[in-house]
């Protein structure tokens, strides 16, 4: 490609690039940090990220949100809205449950941090009390 | 938190207007934005709120458990009600159209109650995950 | 937003994580509205920095804990997130430019939503036409799944006996 047909590709793509940021920063997130809770703040911030990854592409320049009126002619695409509505809240249903999960870990093992929650595994685990 | 002065104060004048939002976004969500997650997510938070300030025990007297439990199932049987009305009527499932003689105001017959549906489950489960949240704390009972 | 994701990696208060996280979301709302999604930025906002935030503040409360000192350095973590943004970079250099008109996505399904909205439904708001009327099914689903993860929440937190003492 000719440097400028290559400048001209990144300029249309950066909206791309900030979100490829905000993924890579979500994912380091998620796998580095060994507390559960800061897991969970993780792939909520990989979530978020997704849903501008899908948004943006959906946006067109002078258009306007996408409520018909008689006074715009050119509307945003309404069809990426729709999916990312139902993924936000699948996301919080999600979270919900995974902070259950860490709830009842932490009950068990006493301790939310992944390194001594695998050392207790591999040793003798208290046992939960009798229901 | 019940004796502080400013959060008790500040939390009666805000929560009406909380609610009432709430009604508004989920009634006006054919001509603005919203519709009924954001509905339900707003009213589940007015309780919530009110539940911080005043205490689990208030917030469980104003919504008790039982009827927080049936709102997360009957929102999900309203809008399978929906479904099963399109069907019983002649469409398919969830057909709007055949929901009155007029097949544009079907679909909005259609989508009102849907909304309602969706509003009703989303604050029913949101509340009862606070709900359980909160009670989980309580050890030395 | 970069720098709030860069103070939420090295921080280990999770108090302020938390909070920040919730600010996060703020943060997205608003670049929502400015890509013209308000729908989605209000659901969003209340959803990502409202209940999400009270969750984890009951979650944590119910924790107690401050994050531990972590023992490596995280360099194959570090190198390995570095290596899925090369290749989704990438990847997206084949995506359409931002807000070309003529990309697929505003072809195909969109314009006959939009055009034949008014006949057909009568509802301004596109998002929740399509949400409630053309795409019911996936609602449908959807607040099923919100139900589930609610009755999921139950059976794991229900308290049969009292908890043991911390």
């Amino acid at each position: 490609m000719t440097p400028t047909g290559t400048a001209l590709t990144l300029g249309g793509h950066f909206t791309y690039f900030i979100t490829i940021f905000l993924m890579i920063g979500g994912l380091f997130i998620l796998i580095a940090r060994g507390n559960l809770i800061k897991k969970l703040v993780g792939l909520g911030i990989f979530q978020t990220s997704v849903y501008l990854l899908y948004i943006a592409p959906g946006k067109l320049v002078g258009g306007t949100a996408p409520i018909l009126s008689d006074a715009f002619t050119v509307y945003s695409n309404p069809l990426p809205h729709v999916l990312i509505l139902t993924a936000i809240v699948v996301g919080v249903a999600t979270l919900a449950l995974g902070l259950a999960l860490v709830v009842r870990i932490r009950e068990a093992y006493d301790s939310i941090e992944e390194d001594e929650i695998l050392g207790l595994d591999a040793g003798p685990v208290r046992h939960e009390e009798a229901r | 938190m019940r004796n502080d002065l400013v959060l008790r104060v500040v939390a009666k004048l805000l929560i009406p207007f909380i609610l009432l939002f709430g009604l508004y976004v989920q009634f006006h969500g054919d001509f603005g934005p919203g519709g009924g997650f954001q509905a339900g997510v707003i009213l589940a938070a007015a309780v919530i709120f009110y539940g911080l300030i005043y205490g689990l025990a208030d917030a469980l007297k104003l919504v008790p458990e039982a009827v927080v439990e049936s709102m997360m199932a009957l929102g999900v049987l309203i809008y399978g009600g929906v479904g099963v009305a399109g069907l019983l009527l002649g469409g398919n499932y969830l057909d709007y159209f055949v929901l009155d003689s007029n097949s544009v105001l079907g679909q909005h017959r259609g989508i009102f109650w849907v909304e309602i549906g969706v509003a009703t489950t989303v604050s029913g489960v949101m509340l009862k995950i606070y709900y359980m949240f909160a009670d989980r704390g309580n050890v030395d009972e | 937003m970069a720098f709030t994701l860069l103070v939420i990696a090295r921080s280990r208060n999770l108090f302020g994580v938390i909070v920040l996280s919730g600010l996060y979301s703020f943060l997205m709302a608003t670049v929502m509205v400015a890509m013209d999604a308000v729908d989605v930025a209000m659901t969003e906002a209340s959803v990502g920095a409202g209940i999400s935030t009270v969750l984890f503040l009951g979650a944590l409360y119910l924790c107690k804990s401050e994050e531990a000192r972590p023992l490596h350095k995280p360099w194959l973590p570090l190198v390995m997130s570095l290596s899925v943004g090369a290749v989704l970079i990438y990847g997206t250099l084949g995506l359409p430019e931002f807000s070309d008109p003529k990309a697929p996505i505003h072809v195909h399904v969109a314009p006959r939503y939009l055009n034949e909205m008014k006949q057909e439904v009568d509802v301004p708001n596109a998002v929740t036409a399509v949400l409630a009327s053309y795409r019911g099914y996936d609602t449908l689903g959807e607040t099923t799944v919100v139900f589930t993860a609610g009755a999921g929440v139950i059976a794991l937190l229900r308290r049969r006996r009292k908890s043991p003492v911390a």
